[in-house]
């Protein structure tokens, strides 16, 4: 439990941590929250030889409203997201989902931007992210571009976030009173990581289901949105008969790991089970 | 300098006030004063072992093998040496000529138990992960840790033991040179037993399964070696539950001489057993600490906690049980294999043994057989975790009695009623040869069930049943005994333990007339300073703030058995109360002389001597101690001291009980377990600190709970642990667990004077079985039969699948035969 030795740099902008990673190429790795790296160094799985440690940047961190998207900052805590009034009201499934992560001490240090950058599919805000349809923000050398969701998550524990790029802002749209939402975190005890979770949305219109979204979490190297069971419900009832059919596919395309908390087939039932009840919770069925 | 006058000083002390007669003690034995051990540590000034700097300071850091099992074909730490900061790098071949002995096993529980030479460091053969092969010292912990990584071992890989039956069939031998990896089979039989079980009319057998757990103390073990190299003196700090023994066994292993080793156990932060040891790093730090004529520092990381402490249960237990068809058990067999990992630690192979005298339980039957075989494995060694035998034993009985409930249709608490010691029976000789000193079963249960509402909980899992809700309700009942305080010299002495089961105290009183309690139990987290200040200031009719507890060093407290077994108050705090006893019979004399008055028309109370007949003529004891430091004035041929040490060794142990109900809500749809009510009424005799108690309580169902629900250490084929983190290896925290229903019924000791029993294990003993009865309650209906620990949600729901595929009477046959009917079907579907 003692990492190698490494160098530590802490910048004071975005610019600044850009031009480190620039000299520094694939020898740097960015400390946001700390709580994933820091244990991998530790174990001497990660030998980073420089630290840059983005806690300084006062740019990163804050919620601020961006018309029909919140923009917030890569290096907000969980706690501060999970108190924004505009979270709280925009986007309140992040909210929710977000006062599920961890534990106290590990919201109050730990940064979406962090737990979205790390691309572990264990972890319940990128299969948020992916329902959400947010948008993040890199700025890299060259320039900022934005990546979609959707196009973020590569493989385990890779994203599309270049060795000279840093997140700096996730883009997230607003939804209306329209929207019901629900996480289903499935673990054993309560600081634990998902065995599975299952991150829901339902916009209902007179008693159908005007547009669903499932987004998953640790069934397999990305989070997955159930793109079975999304389609199953586009205009369909919104009972609890037709809910339970279409979370019957909820693991279709999935590929769930076996660890010591559960095998594959664990997984997929309890993806099956959790959908269905995010569904019926998020649609008011 | 200004010449000091006595009398100045005496008369500035009397005129301070601190002499001051109280007006009434209030009696502190039944109280909760605030904790004194917890402003320091709460506030961070604690003394933990990792927190002490010398000058010159070294830091070790050890190699551990990842192989379960392989030969050392090669080593070689000559670039380790050359890498920035390191002072110095041995192999195990290094280091061989500087042991005496092997780390000690201090329990041979049989003449023939196979001992294998257990040296710090291997030398050529790796017996588990984990297993230390080099040690390198450097100037600071990363240096030390960075230089790791240039230790050269190859291995040639030998076949993983994991299974212990395997094991028994000697395909693989741990230790070569002992011809088989069993360590010793050993028997007990009392009463007809062959007779009983040919004659019952009802048998049920089961095999039951004691997962492995990993102690998992907060406060990682961590040892300082300081030595004054020109006297070959050295002083140990160590994170350890037992400074005294393992200043004996150090001297043994190291060959030091013990008047030359001093031995601290600063302030300790848990143990559950995993600290009642004499480890490999503690005799290596001391060895490193005199051939560099250094101080030494090594501190456990969490890591290296999980493979290299020792971990606890592992057992397999063949459990067969005899009744009549109206419920009158009439005997019992047990059979364990034992799992003791790769070597025999301090107290291994005892940990059954201690086990073996409670799987009656607190029931009366005529017949019992047990054995119990110690199997080599390529795993960590097992030794004492929290409970140490007793609650393995204890899951035992209340399964196998649900068990036989369920075969004949019995309310599982109508059952033990007709089973149980009823309260006018005691003191109560067990089949196994134990006295039970007192209890009252009837009255704890009563009150369980009474603060439990078993009927009205009952009813709601019928309309559930009736419902096929989805979550169905369980209901699990588990009642215990257990042997604590440890020990009577004379019965470990007939189990073959290589020491006694004493305690020491001494009361010195101050000039002041404060008073410092020395005692040979040291605490790590208990709250010894708070509890042996309440008996002394009672004792002495002095304030609680005027005594000071002193402990965990051999040279404060020179003499000493240490903590673990629940032994502390009933054994150490009967000591604290003897000393005081002399104190208060040589101080009797000294006030007799000052009052000019016969020893034998003084009376004693709240801290005053004063003459039957005249209280006005009255010294108080502070008083007294005054005067004997200033020695002006004592009776003829008196010594000047009226301090006093007393050693105690009981002659019993003393029995807690108590009943313990939990209900639990199973998900049958995920698996999912959750506490939904838990009581339990247990009885510890007199109570000290009531705090303390339930404190003691609350930890110890936690514990119980964690192994029911959470915690398994999980090994692959090739004998990794691969539950190595705390992502893997689940400690439920507070919001796991349900708010705790406690309270008490008091039926006290009569094998001390306080009337005190343990309480440190109790809950822990207690909940494991009263949850995993109530799990397979819950899922009777399903057909589910046994549930193997953890209840993980997969396994739950794995046993619903299995039931269903089989109609509803699945679980069981793989691991078990009953003689009765089989199981009914099931009534509600998920």
């Amino acid at each position: 439990m003692i990492p190698a030795a490494f160098d530590y740099v802490r910048p004071a902008s975005v610019a600044e941590a850009v031009a480190a990673l620039g000299e520094h190429g694939d020898e740097a790795k960015l400390l946001a929250g700390g709580h994933s790296l820091l244990p991998l160094m530790k174990l001497r799985l990660a030998s980073p030889g420089v630290v840059v440690d983005l806690g300084r940047i006062p740019d990163l961190r804050g919620v601020r409203d961006d018309g029909d998207v919140l923009a917030i900052g890569a290096m907000t805590t969980h706690q501060a997201v999970v108190a924004d009034p505009l979270v709280r009201e925009h986007v309140p499934l992040l909210a929710h989902t977000t006062a599920m992560v961890g534990d106290p001490q590990v919201r109050n240090r730990g940064t979406l931007g962090g737990a979205l950058a790390h691309g572990d599919a264990a972890g319940d805000l990128p299969a948020v992210a992916q329902v959400l349809e947010a948008e993040m923000v890199l700025e890299g050398p060259s320039g900022r571009r934005t990546v979609a969701a959707a196009d973020f998550f590569v493989d385990y524990l890779t994203t599309a976030v270049g060795e000279d790029e840093v997140l700096v802002e996730v883009r997230v749209p607003k939804y209306g009173a329209g929207w019901g939402y629900r996480y289903e975190k499935f673990n054993r005890v309560a600081q634990a990581w998902a065995i599975v979770g299952v991150a829901a949305m339902v916009r209902r219109e007179n008693g159908t289901v005007a547009e669903a979204r499932v987004g998953l979490t640790n069934m397999g190297t990305v989070p997955y949105r159930a793109r079975a069971t999304e389609g199953a419900l586009a205009g369909a009832p919104a009972d609890a008969t037709t809910l339970a059919t279409a979370a019957e596919a909820a693991d279709q395309g999935t590929d769930p790991p076996s660890d010591l908390n559960a095998q594959a087939d664990y997984r997929r039932h309890l993806a099956r089970v959790l959908t269905r009840r995010a569904l019926e919770a998020a649609s008011g069925a | 300098m200004s010449k000091i006058d006595p009398e100045e000083i005496v008369e500035e002390i009397e005129e301070s006030g601190q002499l001051g007669h109280p007006d009434h003690h209030v009696p502190l034995v039944g109280q909760a004063p605030r904790r004194k051990e917890d402003a320091r540590l709460v506030t961070g000034q604690t003394n933990w072992t990792d927190n002490i700097q010398i000058p010159g300071l070294l830091h070790a850091a050890v190699l551990r093998s990842p192989m379960a099992h392989a030969r050392i074909t090669s080593i070689d730490v000559s670039a380790a040496r050359e890498q920035p900061g390191v002072i110095a790098a041995f192999t195990g071949a290094d280091l061989q000529h500087h042991w005496a002995g092997g780390l000690p096993c201090a329990w041979p529980v049989t003449p023939d138990m196979k001992q294998p030479v257990h040296l710090p460091l291997a030398v050529d053969t790796v017996r588990y992960v984990g297993d230390a092969v080099a040690v390198v010292v450097a100037r600071d912990r990363y240096a030390a840790a960075d230089a790791l990584e240039s230790i050269d071992v190859e291995y040639e890989p030998l076949p993983a033991v994991i299974d212990l039956e395997e094991a028994l069939t000697d395909a693989t031998l741990v230790h070569e040179d002992q011809g088989t990896n069993r360590a010793f089979d050993w028997p007990f039989e009392a009463g007809e037993v062959d007779a009983t079980f040919d004659a019952a009319e009802v048998v049920v057998k089961r095999r039951y399964f004691q997962q492995r757990l990993i102690p998992a103390a907060m406060e990682p073990r961590a040892v300082v070696v300081a030595p004054i190299a020109a006297a070959d003196e050295y002083t140990v700090y160590s994170a350890t539950q037992i400074p005294h023994i393992l200043r004996v066994m150090l001297a043994l292993v190291t060959g030091i001489p013990e008047q030359k080793l001093r031995v601290v156990a600063p302030d300790v932060g848990g143990g559950f057993g995993s600290k009642l040891n004499v480890y490999a790093e503690e005799a290596m730090a001391l060895i490193l600490a005199k051939v560099l004529g250094r101080p030494i520092k090594w501190t456990e990381s969490r890591s290296e906690g999980f493979q290299a402490t020792i971990h606890g249960r592992g057992q397999i237990q063949d459990v067969e049980i005899a009744a009549t068809r109206d419920g009158r058990v009439t005997g019992l067999k047990v059979q364990l294999l034992a799992d003791m990992g790769a070597y025999l630690q301090l107290v291994t192979p005892g940990v059954p043994i201690l086990g073996a005298f409670m799987f009656p339980g607190i029931y009366k039957f005529d017949a019992y057989r047990f054995g119990c075989t110690g199997v080599f494995t390529t795993m960590t060694p097992t030794d004492a975790y929290r409970g140490a035998g007793r609650p393995e034993a204890t899951f035992a009985i209340e399964r196998i009695m649900d068990d036989l409930a369920t075969e004949l249709g019995m309310d599982p608490i109508e059952l033990r009623r007709r089973n149980w010691i009823e309260h006018h029976e005691f003191p109560f000789d067990t089949i196994c040869g134990l006295t039970y000193d007192s209890g009252n079963y009837e009255a704890a249960t009563d009150r369980a069930l009474e603060l439990f509402d078993y009927d009205g909980l009952r009813r709601e899992q019928a309309e559930r049943r009736e419902r096929g809700d989805r979550v169905q309700l369980g209901l699990g009942t588990s009642t215990f005994t257990e042997m604590c305080g440890l020990a009577p010299s004379r019965v470990l002495g007939s189990l073959s333990y290589g020491a006694g089961g004493w305690e020491a105290a001494s009361i010195r009183m101050l000039p002041t007339g404060k008073v410092e309690v020395v005692t040979g139990s040291t605490p790590h987290g208990q709250g010894h300073e708070t509890a042996w200040s309440q008996i002394a200031a009672d004792a002495l009719g002095v304030p609680f703030e005027d005594v000071e507890v002193l402990h965990g060093d051999t040279a404060v407290a020179p003499k000493g058995m240490d903590t673990y077994g629940s032994r502390s108050l009933t054994v150490g705090g009967i000591a604290v109360v003897k000393a005081a006893e002399k104190v208060i019979e040589k101080a009797r004399r000294v006030a007799a002389h000052l009052l000019e008055a016969d020893e034998r028309d003084l009376d004693f109370a709240q801290g005053t001597f004063s003459v039957r007949g005249s209280p006005e003529a009255s010294k108080t004891i502070q008083e007294v101690s005054l005067a004997v430091f200033a020695a002006h004035d004592l009776p003829d041929g008196m010594e000047p001291s009226i301090d006093a040490d007393s050693v105690f060794d009981p002659e019993n142990f003393s029995f807690p009980h108590g009943t313990h109900l939990c209900a639990v809500e199973v998900d049958t749809e995920t698996g999912f377990t959750r506490i939904h009510r838990y009581v339990c009424v247990d009885d510890v005799g007199n109570v000290v600190n009531p705090q303390i108690v339930e404190g003691q309580v609350h930890g110890g169902l936690a514990q119980g709970i964690a192994q029911a629900l959470y915690e398994e250490a999980v090994y692959d084929p090739e004998g990794n642990l691969t539950s190595g983190t705390f992502v893997d290896y689940l400690v439920p925290g507070a919001p796991d667990l349900p708010a705790f229903v406690t309270d008490r019924t008091v039926s006290p000791s009569t094998t001390n004077p306080l009337g005190v029993k343990g309480v440190g294990e109790a809950g822990t003993i207690a909940s494991t079985p009263a949850v995993i009865n109530a799990v397979i309650d819950a899922l009777k209906p399903l057909g589910v039969t046994d549930m193997r620990m953890p209840a993980s949600p997969e396994r739950v729901w794995r046993a619903i699948q299995e039931a269903n595929a089989s109609g509803g009477s699945a679980g069981q046959a793989a691991t078990g035969t009953t003689t009765l009917t089989a199981q009914a079907g099931p009534e509600a579907s998920a």
